[in-house]
């Protein structure tokens, strides 16, 4: 997933009353006003956050937004215990019976919550939904070519290819009713030809802990404890029976409104103010590291750059000047100021969190100026180079990126840092119109496969890393690494697979076509008066899983 | 009359389509829409196929030409960023900008006159410099930083309004309003107060300076000989002849104010049309941003158009010299 965080702040959806919802949101006013059916351990949870998802659709969008608040109403097979292990979920168990076959048992007695049962049928179903070609859920089914019913609890997915980490991806492959969707017109999961709205873009059906209530996108989003939820009885949940997702797009009005008590959960709060924050005895901050890294990339592939006063040559093509860019970053100093203390500095592209880690791979190359001096010297630019440094107008990255300018002018590497909005970023970096850019990258799947195959396959290439080098935006090409991700997609052994991760790896931080930078740490605000004391649970991937949460 | 309305309204069409012509022009700047609405492992047969399906691969004229022909049927297309139909979006954001718009405009009408009776009344007491440096600041702080202001004051530190959002609205046919619950009106108290700043100070200063031209004339005068007292002078004479140019510049303000509550609708999350408008530029939702962009347009239009039709109603010179010519 190249940056949620980066196409967040375009996703947010109209104004809309419906009537019925807003008599069945009286209703439930009235209900829980004069205490008839609202259990004693009723908690509300309200929450800001600067974006809502513009559309409920499963399958429709593969952005954080929208797996911040699907994540709660939709379910898949396998799910992440609090450990962040992966668990048993609609699956109760699996076999692979061949190299082609996975076979999941599902759980009995499951529910949709429209009461309808959970059965093969809507596992084969949701495969094909999100196999579609207007679905943006494809990774979370990689490898997959189809599902097959073997009875109403028992289901094969068919591999077109192997895919060892697949129940990886299966977390986040949301299952939707299938009598729901044929019935509703939603069987696919967007359609932009017929002009019209896309019934699962605003109404749910899912299995999940909480079911929604009343959809005002823009103004507020109310998901209720789903009460026939079959995991009531798990240890971990919490006793959160309501959330309220308010958008507040303007960050002031944002913390205001947590500070004065109106909501009690900022996923988004600034990083500037996050100091101050914690001062206030009536809040209190999580911090999780997130799985995800902002990185700079190099245009590798032209002989001469775009956008550069070099003529006639590529500097980046010189591995020296790669090497001098990595040893004048201080990226001590970026944590200190452009972070705010919210990072931790890396030298790989994946992280702790993905499989295929490996801490030898996690070396930066030495804050070092002279060396840096001295590499641009022996590569041929005594004097240095003017280039441009493109980035989004998103926080951190718009922080990031004028500090980086800096440091690569003191080893005389005449940084324009290009900060562009994101609708426009994005195309340009697609056209693989860009000399030098700067961008932050997460993968869903928590595996080094699809961040390797994305970043820095050879693009376009016809290994058997399909869908490849799609991000890898510098067109870096390298036969050996592209043989060693072709040589892991397919490995089943884990730790054959672990060790040619971890060479490519290495061969990555040897060649430096991307310097990362570090890893981010997501601060959570939230309210820590008594009464409205929130509990919560910080996992990688930076989803809140409401069922954890706890309000004393 | 007749023909002078139809005039203006032929007037506005060609208004209209300058604004629009002169919107889709600008929009091969605002970025591809596309690259945020498909996947990023999209290939780029699939980008290509997406964007011709939407009309995106045709030049901007080509472009405004459909949408032109779509518009006159009263048809703005599918915002890109939210799958829905533009008329539908706008039509639900509507209400709160007018409501917000106007109870803005009554509190510049409310808060304004007064203010401006006053200082020109008592123009050498201190309450009144006070008043009127009070109102340089009005007019020269920016939106954000007051709705800011109030937001810490009101909200944050006493705890009495909602800093955001429009609170609790009853739905009546299409309209929704706020004015039927006790949150919905704590809710546009802030917001209305921002966007009415500088419309209360304008209008205060205009009072003011008007308030001191009439105070002058003969008939004052004539009118405090015949002892009159200074309340009948005050309010029954003098304000009556400052009002014709307040009503005339409030009606002007009044398209400014909705067209500029854009940045009083981010900073309180108030779901207006503003609003849209602003997450539409940051998605390049190209349809929105068209239809938005007429709206406003027609909105300065229609209220430019009354406001000359109110000249018409209060001074009668100018029907006058029409009739006049007209007859000759």
């Amino acid at each position: 997933m190249p940056d949620g965080r980066f196409i967040d702040i375009c996703y947010h959806a109209p104004v809309t009353m419906k009537f019925s919802t807003l008599a069945t949101a009286l209703l439930f006013a009235i209900v829980t006003s004069i205490g008839v059916g609202a259990p004693a351990h009723a908690k509300t949870l309200r929450y800001a956050t600067q974006d809502e998802p513009q559309t409920l659709d499963p399958h429709s969008a593969n952005l954080a937004v929208a797996n911040r608040l699907l994540s709660n109403i939709y379910e898949g097979l396998v799910f992440r215990d609090k450990d962040y292990k992966i668990v048993p979920w609609l699956a109760t168990s699996w076999t692979q019976p061949d190299a082609k076959t996975w076979r999941f048992k599902l759980r009995p007695n499951v529910k949709f919550h429209d009461g309808s049962a959970f059965t093969a049928d809507d596992v084969v179903f949701s495969i094909e939904r999100a196999l579609h070609p207007l679905s943006q859920l494809k990774v979370a089914v990689q490898g997959v070519e189809r599902g097959r019913k073997v009875d109403d609890l028992t289901v094969d997915l068919i591999m077109r290819e192997p895919n060892p980490v697949l129940l990886n991806h299966l977390v986040f492959f949301r299952i939707v009713s299938k009598t729901w969707a044929e019935k509703n017109k939603a069987a696919i999961p967007q359609n932009y030809k017929d002009k019209e709205e896309t019934f699962s873009s605003r109404n749910s059906n899912g299995t999940g802990p909480f079911m929604l209530l009343e959809r005002q996108p823009d103004v507020r989003t109310v998901i209720v404890e789903n009460k026939t939820w079959w995991n009531r009885n798990s240890p971990e949940r919490g006793n959160v029976s309501r959330i309220e997702l308010l958008p507040i797009q303007s960050r002031p009005t944002r913390l205001a409104a947590l500070i004065s008590g109106e909501v009690q959960f900022v996923n988004d709060p600034p990083t500037q103010d996050v100091p101050r924050l914690k001062a206030n005895k009536d809040i209190k901050i999580v911090e999780g590291q997130e799985a995800r890294v902002q990185y700079l990339v190099f245009d590798t592939s032209r002989d001469e750059l775009l956008y550069s006063d070099v003529k006639g040559k590529n500097p980046w093509r010189d591995l020296r000047v790669r090497q001098a860019v990595a040893h004048a970053i201080d990226v001590e100093a970026i944590k200190l100021k452009s972070m705010r203390g919210l990072s931790v500095p890396t030298g790989t592209i994946i992280t702790k969190f993905d499989q295929g880690f490996s801490s030898d791979a996690d070396k930066r190359l030495k804050y070092d100026l002279v060396r840096a001096r001295e590499l641009l010297k022996e590569a041929g630019y005594p004097n240095g180079f003017g280039v441009t440094l493109d980035c989004g107008n998103n926080a951190p990255a718009a922080d990031i990126c004028p500090a980086v300018a800096v440091m690569l002018n003191q080893i005389g590497i005449r940084v324009t840092a290009n900060v562009m909005t994101i609708p426009n970023f994005f195309p340009k970096l697609q056209r693989a119109d860009t000399s030098f850019y700067l961008l932050s990258w997460t993968s869903p799947t928590s595996d080094a496969l699809y961040t390797l195959q994305s970043l820095v396959y050879t693009h376009g290439g016809d290994g058997v890393a399909n869908a490849s080098g799609d991000n890898n935006y510098g067109r870096y090409s390298n036969k050996d690494l592209d043989r060693l991700i072709d040589q892991f997609k397919v490995e089943p052994d884990m730790k054959k697979r672990d060790a040619l991760i971890r060479d490519a790896l290495l061969l990555l931080n040897r060649e430096l076509p991307i310097v990362p930078l570090h890893r981010q740490i997501i601060p959570w605000a939230m309210s820590a008066k008594p009464g409205t004391d929130v509990t919560a649970i910080f996992p990688p991937n930076g989803t809140p899983y409401f069922f954890r949460f706890k309000i004393q | 009359m007749l023909a002078f309305i139809i005039q203006r309204l032929l007037q506005s069409i060609l208004v209209m389509l300058t604004v629009g012509f002169i919107a889709f022009s600008l929009f091969n700047f605002v970025g591809d829409p596309v690259s945020l609405m498909l996947p990023p492992e999209a290939t780029q047969a699939d980008r290509d196929e997406v964007r011709k399906s939407l009309g995106l691969d045709q030049p901007f004229y080509v472009q405004f030409g459909t949408f032109l022909g779509n518009a006159v049927q009263g048809n703005f297309g599918i915002s890109l960023r939210l799958g829905r139909p533009v008329s539908q979006l706008l039509v639900e954001r509507l209400p709160a900008t007018l409501e917000l718009a106007m109870t803005a405009a009554v509190f510049g009408l409310l808060i304004g006159i007064p203010m401006g009776v006053y200082t020109a009344l008592k123009r050498d007491k201190w309450t009144s410099k006070v008043l009127l440096t009070g109102s340089l600041v009005g007019v020269s702080l920016p939106n954000f930083l007051i709705g800011i202001f109030l937001i810490l004051i009101f909200a944050v530190w006493l705890g009495w309004l909602p800093s955001f959002g429009r609170g609790e609205t009853t739905a009546i046919g299409f309209w929704t309003t706020g004015f039927l619950t006790t949150e919905g009106l704590k809710a546009i108290i802030l917001p209305a107060i921002t966007l009415g700043f500088y419309p209360i100070t304008l209008i205060m200063r205009l009072v003011r300076a008007e308030m001191l031209e009439v105070l002058r004339t003969d008939y004052i005068k004539f009118a405090r000989a015949r002892g009159l007292t200074n309340n009948a002078v005050h309010f029954g004479h003098a304000l009556k002849n400052t009002l014709v140019p307040v009503i005339t510049i409030t009606g002007l303000q009044l398209g400014a104010i909705i067209a500029f509550a854009i940045i009083t609708e981010t900073v309180f999350q108030w779901p207006g049309m503003g609003l849209l408008f602003i997450q539409a530029v940051q998605f390049a939702d190209i349809p929105v941003m068209a239809a938005y962009l007429c709206l406003i347009g027609f909105i300065f239009v229609v209220v430019n158009l009354v406001v000359d039709l109110l000249y018409f109603a209060v001074d009668p010179r100018l029907r006058v010299e029409r009739s006049g010519s007209g007859g000759h």
